[in-house]
């Protein structure tokens, strides 16, 4: 056996299952039979739930974290509140999570996705597509620029609305860290009263998916700017191989 | 009796999950869903290249819901060591050990280009069958769920297995192994039912 292959000692801090949405939640209608209803197997950590991909910044394309641009064409850019969004990616223990992809997705300023199954009849912005990334600096903090998404009709109940909200995928050291979930925007009255956001119980799970306007973080002129940070599972030790500190 | 209180040991919760909901494609495999020009390619596309060392397979599979319908909008995505059992975070121009497929909108199949995985320690020191651990997002899944794909002709491998050996109920075993051989595997998930995949809190 090679050191690399070694057993390691870290261990993530078990999923609070209760904090998280349930998988049965039949308000949300598609999750009847999405949800498994056998009990979850649980076991301890090894290797293959420790160790997780890690991206390069080399991957990046200048305008990955700029939605605003990215898909428009030159000269253009997207119709819509333009916004910017920062914040940290921090682990249970509050350290800071560096050198992570983080992906995001939404729906133009008018509620509609530019995806083939969206039939909504808000239309397409010729100069927005909706995706973009960006990895964590050292200190985790992550930004992107866009336009604020519209809300949009569902077909789950007879007049169900998303409130507006951005998607998002984060990777952490270790794939066991692996979590997408969406970000609301203060103030939003339909947070409240949607079946997705209530597939979480406690109001302060609710709150931590909600961004603040950070009036500090805005560009004068240009865009306002809204704080989001993610907290990804923490490790009773937490063994980088540059980072032997955190042991 | 004492209840837990509720105030968390640590100064953080996780950020709770939510769905990736349908248009999950946009963000992870935009080119796969026709918005060109923003990425190159879609990330988790290549996990092998020529100089990759070991048994070449193509996994394939499907997921169904609990009145057993085909879901054609799920994203998968699978972490693997390499062929001597050793996981590699930073992947190389011989090896990717992650990959990202989503279900193909007609047939609802995933795939997944890759080698078999070497076998990769418990922390007791017992060794794993070799194993692929995959995580399974969608419209309808509120926090992505994680499983295993094991081998079919690894049967004593399997019979000793740790992870395996966990499982209470003897029958569910089955539905973590995949159906093959010769570099061809196919495997089908099942969120629900009668044929319940073994979903695992990890």
């Amino acid at each position: 056996m090679t050191s690399s292959n070694r057993p390691p000692v870290a261990n993530f801090f078990p999923r609070d299952r209760s904090w998280h949405p349930k998988a049965l939640t039949p308000d949300y209608k598609t999750s009847v039979l999405r949800s498994p209803a056998k009990p979850l197997v649980a076991f301890g950590n090894s290797l293959s739930e420790t160790t997780g991909p890690a991206f390069g910044h080399d991957m990046l394309g200048p305008l990955d974290n700029d939605l605003v641009l990215n898909f428009a064409s030159p000269g253009m850019s997207a119709i819509g509140e333009r916004i910017i969004v920062e914040g940290r990616v921090l682990d249970e223990r509050g350290q800071p999570v560096p050198n992570v992809l983080v992906e995001f997705w939404q729906a133009n300023a008018g509620g509609r996705y530019r995806h083939k199954k969206d039939g909504y009849l808000a239309p397409l912005d010729p100069n927005f597509g909706g995706c973009g990334r960006t990895i964590s600096g050292e200190d985790g903090a992550y930004s992107f620029r866009t336009v604020r998404p519209g809300p949009y009709p569902w077909p789950n109940g007879p007049n169900d609305w998303r409130p507006a909200h951005i998607h998002f995928s984060v990777f952490g050291h270790g794939f066991a860290q692996r979590l997408i979930t969406q970000m609301y925007f203060e103030g939003d009255p339909l947070i409240a009263r949607c079946p997705i956001v209530r597939t979480i119980n406690d109001p302060r799970a609710v709150d931590q998916l909600t961004a603040r306007l950070d009036m500090n973080a805005s560009a004068p002129m240009d865009a306002l700017a809204y704080r989001f940070d993610i907290v990804l599972r923490g490790s009773r030790s937490t063994l980088f191989e540059n980072r032997m500190e955190g042991n | 009796m004492t209840r837990p209180t509720d105030t968390p040991l640590y100064p953080l919760r996780e950020s709770p999950s939510q769905t990736a909901g349908p248009y999950v494609h946009i963000g992870l495999t935009p080119n796969f869903c026709g918005i060109g020009g923003v990425y190159a390619t879609d990330l988790g596309t290549t996990m092998v290249g020529d100089r990759t060392k070991g048994e070449r397979i193509t996994l394939e599979g499907r997921v169904f819901d609990g009145g057993g319908n085909l879901i054609r909008d799920a994203l998968v995505e699978i972490w693997q060591a390499d062929a001597d059992g050793v996981h590699h975070a930073k992947a190389t121009a011989d090896f990717c050990g992650w990959g990202r497929s989503p279900a193909d909108a007609e047939t609802g199949l995933f795939r997944f280009d890759t080698i078999k995985p070497g076998r990769v320690p418990f922390p007791d020191g017992r060794l794993q069958a070799p194993h692929i651990n995959l995580w399974i997002v969608a419209r309808g899944i509120n926090l992505g769920l994680n499983t295993r794909i094991y081998f079919e002709d690894e049967l004593d491998a399997n019979a000793a297995d740790p992870v395996l050996g966990r499982i209470e109920h003897r029958d569910r075993v089955a539905t973590l192994i995949s159906k093959g051989g010769a570099g061809r595997y196919s495997h089908d998930i099942h969120l629900q039912g009668p044929q319940e995949t073994v979903f695992f809190d990890i």
